[in-house]
């Protein structure tokens, strides 16, 4: 921690909140307290300002103008790649595959990975925690390829059964597709582990690191996964663009998803032939700003530097966990030993729904209900919890007006 | 509006201690509503007798607001003609989705649901209000299909 204070100074958390337009917004009177930054986070002013330049002065279609703005909009979007790579540590630039979100990305290995190497018997491992996002893709194409899908079990505090996993783990299974970290109890999942494993049998490994990038500093090539994905809309970048990075050899040896513009090389009726990475897999005009923005964002973030907004993060988790474990009637959903930004928990008598309610008329936003993970609710005996989810530029403070907002929960349930 | 008048003390009473709370078997009829944006699940039985429903029972799990106007329904139709309670659904409905608050005429009509209007400043909670006379409708239908409210 010293040696970070001392590269780029204290973590100011208050300066840093300057930097994004919206927390300064005020919701029924009162002070915004968004604590709802798992489901989407809000964007610094570096993120706006990029989006707005990109449109104002070097906006055109990419990759096919021979003009001076296609030329810039070009060089934009592939310097947003780059640094796409960068964050993640990628081998190649091609590596990056631009895509509507994470979603996308789990359907596009899904489908073009699966359909290409998955037959009837063959094993998908998923795990208990995770996003319906990815589990339904390879429900899809369990269903047009006969394979099968094993789940490895969460124990009590919501931590991966790893004796269980090493056990699923066997010579029919073909892809692990697995969270870095859990939406719904911010379980930090060993996906080392896990991907060397899986490699000891000869399977891929899909990693989604949408709940993970914000908190973690990710290195694709010392993790040696074979998939990781991520929406930028989770990283403080814009809704609408996400980035799939695959090894180039498995890429090259895949299918194209879709088919149209930019995805080829030439085209007759008798036959087309497909470009290469990573066009091949970026059919159709892409969301050109959408990556510039994602690009600023991560630029933003290494600015204040990921591991000392995980130091930070951590000490509110902590402080959070402890306020709330201090309440009456307070359950905490996901105790694992390590765990991200996220607090998940329910109230004796009181349906999340209604705290969501009741909250949001103190200007504090959270997520009630499911989280898109439904078998996690299922494990816990719980239709729903409410999920607190800290970023960046989550202060103490905010911490305190929720335990404040929860003792006035049970103010009006104990009429 | 405060949450005081959501959450008014009948509202909260009906979802402490939902009346008619339980089943009914065969013949009755049974309809199940799925609010699957935030978990909520209702099963609305009843019984008819000639044009009257009969006997009316439901199991909810779901928010105060949910189980309070399924628990209110249930007190309200119990006895009643079908067409009543048809057209006191259609009230009700179009009372929480109005774009301007009820007149007093129009909250008489209402009779006991009158509490409930305050969901209409909660947009994202008129759907808990209305799921039980949803599968209620649908029980009634006989199309005893499940019914979501999205």
């Amino acid at each position: 921690m010293n040696a970070l204070m001392a590269e780029h100074g204290a973590y100011d958390v208050a300066r840093i909140r300057g930097d994004f337009p919206i927390l300064g917004e005020r919701v029924y009177g009162k002070p915004l307290t968004y604590l709802d930054n798992g489901a989407s986070a809000q964007k610094p002013r570096a993120v706006i300002d990029a989006i707005r330049n990109a449109y104002e002065t070097e906006y055109a279609n990419v990759h096919r103008g021979v003009h001076y703005l296609s030329q810039r909009a070009t060089d934009a979007m592939e310097s947003a790649r780059q640094k796409v790579r960068d964050f993640l540590n990628a081998r190649e630039d091609h590596e990056i595959i631009f895509v509507r979100g994470a979603t996308e990305g789990i359907n596009l290995v899904a489908a073009s990975w699966g359909r290409a190497n998955l037959k009837p018997g063959d094993e998908i491992l998923l795990t208990t925690m995770e996003h319906h996002s990815n589990i339904v893709p390879w429900q899809m194409i369990r269903d047009q390829t006969g394979a099968v899908i094993k789940v490895a079990p969460i124990d009590d505090d919501g931590a991966l059964v790893m004796e269980e996993l090493a056990r699923l783990i066997g010579p029919r299974t073909r892809m692990v597709a697995v969270t870095h970290v859990s939406n719904a109890l911010g379980t930090v999942v060993p996906i080392a582990d896990i991907i060397r494993r899986a490699h000891a049998v000869g399977a891929k490994v899909l990693i989604d690191g949408c709940q993970a990038v914000p908190h973690i500093p990710v290195d694709v090539q010392a993790l040696d996964c074979d998939f990781y994905v991520f929406s930028g809309h989770k990283l403080y970048g814009p809704s609408g663009i996400g980035v799939l990075y695959g090894k180039a050899a498995l890429l090259e040896a895949m299918p194209p998803y879709q088919g149209g513009g930019e995805m080829i090389e030439t085209v007759t009726f008798q036959k087309t032939t497909y470009a290469g990475l990573p066009f091949k897999f970026e059919a159709g005009t892409p969301h050109i700003v959408g990556a510039v923005g994602l690009g600023a964002a991560i630029e933003y973030l290494g600015s204040l530097g990921l591991p000392r907004i995980a130091a930070h993060e951590h000490e509110l988790l902590a402080y959070a966990t402890e306020r709330l474990a201090a309440l009456n009637a307070i359950r905490i959903v996901g105790r694992a030993p390590e765990k991200a930004a996220i607090l998940s928990f329910t109230l004796d008598g009181v349906h999340p729904h209604d705290i969501g309610t009741i909250l949001d008329r103190e200007g504090i936003a959270v997520r009630t209900g499911h989280h898109c993970a439904q078998p996690v609710m299922d494990r816990f005996d719980l239709p729903a919890t409410v999920r607190a989810s800290f970023g960046l530029y989550n202060t103490r403070e905010e911490v305190d007006r929720l335990v404040a907002g929860l003792a006035r929960v049970q103010e009006i349930f104990r009429s | 509006m405060e949450l005081r008048d959501l959450y008014q003390d009948v509202i909260l009473d009906h979802s402490k201690h939902p009346r008619n709370f339980g089943t009914l078997g065969p013949p009755a009829f049974e309809a199940r509503g799925n609010n699957p944006l935030c978990g909520d699940r209702v099963t609305v039985y009843l019984t008819l007798d000639g044009d009257r429903v009969a006997d009316v029972r439901f199991e909810a799990k779901g928010c105060a607001i949910s189980v309070a106007s399924a628990s209110m329904m249930t007190e309200l139709i119990k006895g009643r003609p079908l067409e009543e309670v048809r057209a006191l659904f259609s009230r009700f409905h179009a009372a929480v989705t109005a774009k301007n608050a009820p007149d007093a005429a129009n909250l008489e009509a209402l009779d006991g649901l009158a509490a409930l209007i305050g969901v209409r400043d909660f947009p994202t909670r008129v759907k808990c209000a209305t799921l039980a006379w949803h599968a209620m409708s649908s029980a009634l239908d006989g199309s005893g299909t499940t019914v979501k409210t999205e």
